[in-house]
């Protein structure tokens, strides 16, 4: 059973080298998306089943597999924008600080004072290592989209983190969390079509009148 | 009962929602702020134990946040009836909606005594607050709340992090997964060092950058800048109440674990340095409005001064919260009058302002000078007391800085207020729709009497909850 999801966050961890190295804003949204349903299945398969856990899995699968990508496609359409350019950190050297970063992970991971049932387990590295891919993603790029990406990768790799603690989040913590995100991405979808609509480009570093003189 | 404060709110979002004239729909605020207030005076004389899971209480931290959130909330909503009488052409439906479920979010952070429970609804402040910042639908505001929307998630997700470190420290342990306040406060001695020192940490820093500490403090001068006056008002005075609650529930923590000493250390660090930003941008500011967003950044850090100092600095620290939540209110309102009848919150155009609106230039001059830390107004009082304390500690250093970058913002600010206030007005200067009236110019008013009220005499229950409040934080009473 536990290999299983071992494999599974491997993928989470090839995931975030496909959303670092990309240029395409559909193809990074589908990653995220099925890093987000691949998250969704993990709870199922590191616990027992219970009631608790098989609501969180489905809210899970539902809010990051479908809701939060429709939305965010959603407002590519709006902005026509398909393809982010020349970002503030090139792919390639994103590349090479992602897979630094994934390194760095495991190593820190070895070295944390782990729950003895925790240790050996992917979960931790593979938490650092997306959170880390999620900051690099949202501090180097330029468009509004692209920086929800990486808020959003940022928040699968705590969300990794916190299955360790699944069994002592309350089901009405992890709901309201989620729904938090969701309002959150909903709230940052409709900004991001007024700043297209104003701007005529959805180009944050065009975001400078409000600096200090 | 308890609940009343989360669900009434949430009642009054819903109608304004229904109501389809924007001039009828504004008086839903008041009515449902004040039933808020009223069901706010009614839990502090009575309150009810706690929740049966311990997950919902209104301790003396609670309270004190919950009644300067209460009053000012009200006094906004009496504002905005003004406010937005002059600007009936903006489809006022969002704000009326997103006002009022923020309010109910603000209640639901002060009532939670579960770390969760307070995380969620400290994120939907932030969520609410977008559309408010918003609200002018201009580039300058999209910007300002793109900045604040992205900064403040990132800031809260960390938290959250930091909040699951938390709660592993007490598996790493070998206790019950918690993170119910009392229970970590009962075993905070006994989680594990490592995981709990980085909890701290992050903790610090997520509710840090909502709060607005230097330098986390970036969105802040521009969303302050960019929102109506009235957003700025519950912004400076009722959500960062919020952010520091979290932050207080956090010190709870650390102050009974062997951690306190080093999280206070931190805590009068940041603060000096927030105090210290706030110095060297408040000189030469040219707009008016920024310049608030950076006095915002210097009350924050004073707060987290008396923090850091502890023991007695606690009961100031506490009532200097207070008294900046009702002072930035008459600040922000104030200003907001300003910035219509001049159209402008640049000091190049904006001069002279008592000859335009005598009112509300002359309260934001006396607002100018209680903030700033002058008798016989409220903050006066705080102030001298965190100093008086971190004399009387010993720590000359603090006392001494704090006193250099007070009387430095005092001279910054004042050099951006009294031209707006008293300079000569422009020549050429357009005409507008905006002049004093009895709506926009009440709500600050009552606001300014509190704060010299408060400056005056202190009333003993408000004391006596001070006291409760800081002997929480482990201060002596």
């Amino acid at each position: 059973m536990n290999s299983l999801a071992d494999q599974l966050l491997v993928l989470c961890l090839l995931i975030n080298f496909a959303v670092l190295g990309t240029s395409r804003l559909a193809f990074s949204v589908r990653c995220v998306a099925v890093q987000g349903v691949l998250l969704g299945t993990l709870p199922a398969l590191v616990h027992p089943f219970s009631w608790h856990v098989s609501f969180i899995v489905v809210s899970i699968i539902l809010v990051k597999g479908a809701l939060i990508p429709v939305l965010i496609i959603r407002a590519i359409k709006k902005a026509e924008i398909e393809r982010e350019f020349s970002p503030f950190i090139g792919y390639i050297p994103s590349l090479v600080l992602g897979a630094l970063f994934t390194s760095l992970a495991f190593i820190f991971a070895a070295k944390l004072p782990l729950s003895p049932e925790h240790e050996g387990l992917l979960i931790v590295p593979a938490a650092a290592a997306t959170l880390m891919s999620g900051f690099l993603v949202l501090m180097g790029r330029r468009k509004a989209i692209s920086q929800v990406l990486g808020y959003l990768l940022m928040e699968n790799g705590i969300f990794l983190f916190g299955l360790l603690l699944a069994d002592a989040m309350p089901v009405m913590v992890e709901a309201g969390a989620l729904l938090d995100l969701l309002v959150g991405i909903f709230v940052m979808g409709i900004v991001i079509n007024h700043i297209s609509r104003e701007f005529s480009s959805i180009d944050t570093s065009r975001l400078s009148a409000l600096r200090e003189e | 009962m308890m609940w009343a404060l989360v669900l009434l709110p949430l009642l009054g979002a819903a109608l304004s929602w229904l109501v389809p004239d924007n001039r009828r729909r504004v008086w839903v605020l008041p009515l449902f702020s004040l039933a808020q207030l009223g069901v706010s005076a009614a839990l502090l004389v009575h309150t009810p134990p706690p929740s049966p899971a311990g997950w919902i209480w209104l301790d003396p931290l609670g309270k004190l946040v919950l009644m300067a959130n209460s009053v000012l909330f009200t006094i906004c909503s009496f504002y905005a009836v003004g406010y937005l009488s002059y600007r009936l052409k903006r489809p006022n439906r969002v704000l009326c909606a997103s006002l009022l479920v923020c309010l109910s979010a603000t209640s639901l952070v002060v009532i939670s005594q579960h770390l969760g429970l307070l995380w969620i609804a400290l994120e939907a402040t932030t969520l609410t607050m977008a559309p408010l910042i918003y609200f002018n639908h201009n580039a300058r505001s999209i910007e300002a709340t793109w900045k604040y929307l992205l900064i403040c998630s990132v800031g809260i997700a960390i938290a959250l992090l930091g909040l699951f470190f938390l709660a592993y420290s007490t598996i790493v342990a070998k206790q019950e997964v918690s993170l119910l306040l009392p229970t970590l406060i009962r075993d905070a001695a006994a989680l594990h060092p490592g995981w709990r020192h980085a909890a701290f940490i992050f903790l610090l820093v997520g509710f840090g950058s909502k709060m607005g500490l230097a330098p986390l403090h970036t969105w802040k001068p521009d969303a302050y800048g960019e929102a109506p006056g009235l957003v700025g008002a519950l912004l400076a005075g009722g959500l960062v109440n919020c952010a520091l609650l979290a932050l207080l529930r956090v010190y709870q923590v650390a102050a009974a674990s062997s951690e306190g000493a080093l999280f206070q250390q931190v805590l009068l660090t940041m603060g000096l340095v927030s105090m210290a930003f706030a110095a060297v941008f408040m000189a030469r500011q040219s707009d008016f409005k920024r310049m608030l967003a950076y006095s915002s950044v210097e009350h924050v850090g004073i707060i987290a001064v008396a923090l850091g100092l502890g023991k007695g600095a606690l009961f100031a620290g506490l009532l200097h919260m207070i008294n900046n939540s009702l002072t930035k209110g008459v600040l922000f309102l104030s200003c907001g009058n300003i910035h219509r009848a001049f159209n402008s919150k640049s000091t190049l155009f904006v001069r002279g302002a008592i000859r335009r609106t005598p009112w509300s230039a002359a309260l934001f001059l006396a607002a100018f000078l209680a903030i700033t830390g002058s008798p016989p107004f409220a903050p006066f009082v705080s102030e001298f007391l965190i100093v008086s304390s971190a004399f009387g500690q010993g720590n000359h250093w603090t006392g001494g800085l704090f006193l250099l970058f007070l009387a430095l913002i005092f001279i910054g600010m004042a050099s951006t207020v009294l031209p707006v206030v008293l300079g000569e007005v422009p020549q050429d200067l357009e005409r507008t729709r905006y002049r004093d009236a009895a709506p926009t110019v009440l709500p600050p008013l009552v606001l300014m009497g509190l704060v010299l009220v408060l400056g005056l005499w202190i009333p003993a229950p408000l004391q006596d909850l001070l006291r409760e409040a800081a002997r929480l934080l482990g201060g002596e009473a």
